[in-house]
């Protein structure tokens, strides 16, 4: 089913897709050297820096016994003397099996997409799509929780802009969740997606305070409020503080909450609140590997 | 009515397009390729319409369009009805409606979007027809009917 497919959006892959991914993340989890793709060259393209993403993505290569070429600075190629992505990526489909991208703009990948003679796997574009991303958190939430089905979902901080928050509202519809947003007025839900939750007969309730949502919560997923999205810094100094997580905080949640961020953190989660085994944003960064290795590894057809 | 009709000459074979609001004249002019073509082309604006306020119409001289050529001015012109004339008769009359995707005539409206940066035909599916919504099929985002630029 995946096999040979670009992963480019996660509204590509159907329930089972996502399903099936998880399960291969589960295996490798367990079995994390596998050289299944020895042998085979993929290229690692970040058009724009990003050191997490793009070392989980060559370390799960590295894992499955693949070579990787690529760039991580994309001054020091051709782009800067002018070469569309086009040219880019026909050149790079012929040398390599598969190819890993990130870029700065938006629907980057579906067009590289239609360009290559390889397979295709998003790393981000702009604030569009980060679908390993997506996949990472749906295996972290599967693994703490035992199963998708049925969990109270809170998402607290940038709701408006967070990319990461609106994939993982749309996958995770296929499970009947309950969502709580949690946001400051500027930074609320867009329509779009409440529309969308309407349309599919999804609760959810919309919160300005964290507290209120606590003790329902099985996931708790913090976001960065960002100084630069308020168009009134006022409004940002009066809010910047409450979507902070403090460890005495968790004090009244549920055995099964587990914290997740799709990192960096800056100061939305204090570090006293790293300690807690409540928290997971390090060891779902860690999930992130074996997805990819998931990821890559369906597509190629050796899973 | 006849005399409305007598404010633009008649044509003889050829298409009459009613009901343009006036203000998307030139749009209308420029998604049909109007400017490009060598057949004799008529047109009136600012005319009286009880519907649209200020109407335009257009007759082109011995052009027949094909329903998805015409069907792009549906865009800017979603209440345009097409006579289709024959030896000085209306033959036809038609609608023009709403296409279920946008190919190559409408700019993405977001400056990050890929398709603003590269040589790259636009493509959107209409999510909505009323109010007009187009989702660009790079980068995901809905243009507005309000955010549309014609190319």
């Amino acid at each position: 089913m995946i096999k040979n497919k670009s992963l480019v959006s996660i509204n590509d892959f159907s329930k089972d897709e996502i399903l099936r991914i998880i399960e291969l993340a589960a295996d490798f989890e367990a079995n994390p050297d596998q050289p299944l793709l020895r042998g085979k060259v993929i290229a690692s393209l970040f058009f724009e820096p990003s050191t997490r993403t793009r070392l989980s993505f060559e370390t799960a290569i590295n894992r499955l016994g693949a070579r990787v070429i690529g760039f991580s600075d994309v001054n020091a190629t051709s782009a800067t003397k002018g070469e569309t992505l086009k040219d880019t990526i026909i050149m790079v489909s012929n040398y390599a099996d598969l190819i890993v991208m990130r870029h700065p703009l938006e629907g980057a990948a579906r067009y590289a997409s239609e360009q290559s003679r390889v397979p295709i796997v998003n790393a981000g574009d702009g604030a569009n799509q980060h679908p390993s991303q997506t996949l990472l958190d749906m295996f972290s939430i599967s693994k703490t929780q035992g199963h998708l089905d049925n969990l109270k979902i809170a998402m607290v901080g940038d709701l408006k802009y967070g990319r990461t928050v609106h994939s993982l509202l749309m996958a995770m519809s296929y499970f009947n969740p309950k969502f709580y947003f949690v946001a400051p007025d500027e930074l609320k839900m867009p329509q779009e997606y409440k529309t969308f939750l309407d349309e599919k007969g999804i609760e959810y309730e919309e919160h300005t305070d964290m507290a209120d949502v606590l003790p329902e919560a099985d996931i708790l997923y913090m976001t960065r409020v960002q100084k630069e999205r308020f168009s009134d810094l006022l409004e940002y100094e009066k809010v910047k503080n409450t979507y902070v997580l403090r460890n005495s905080m968790l004090d009244a949640t549920k055995p099964n909450l587990k914290v997740l961020h799709p990192l960096p953190r800056v100061n939305e989660i204090s570090t006293d609140v790293d300690q807690n085994p409540k928290a997971y944003y390090f060891k779902q960064a860690e999930n992130g590997v074996y997805t990819r290795m998931a990821i890559i590894a369906s597509i190629l057809g050796v899973k | 009515m006849e005399q409305k009709e007598l404010k633009v000459s008649a044509i003889k074979n050829g298409t009459v397009i009613d009901h343009i609001p006036a203000h998307n004249l030139f749009k209308v002019i420029s998604l049909l390729g109007l400017a490009d073509i060598p057949n004799q082309i008529t047109f009136g604006t600012n005319l009286e319409s009880h519907k649209l306020g200020r109407k335009s119409i257009i007759k082109v001289a011995d052009k027949f369009f094909a329903d998805d050529e015409i069907n792009k001015i549906a865009l800017v012109a979603p209440q345009a009805k097409l006579n289709i004339i024959r030896d000085y008769e209306v033959i036809e009359k038609k609608q023009v409606t709403i296409p279920d995707e946008v190919v190559g005539y409408v700019r993405c409206f977001n400056p990050k979007c890929i398709t603003n940066h590269e040589h790259i035909t636009t493509r959107f599916s209409v999510v909505s027809k009323d109010p007009l919504e187009l989702k660009c099929h790079y980068c995901e985002k809905v243009t507005s009917e309000k955010e549309m630029v014609i190319i």
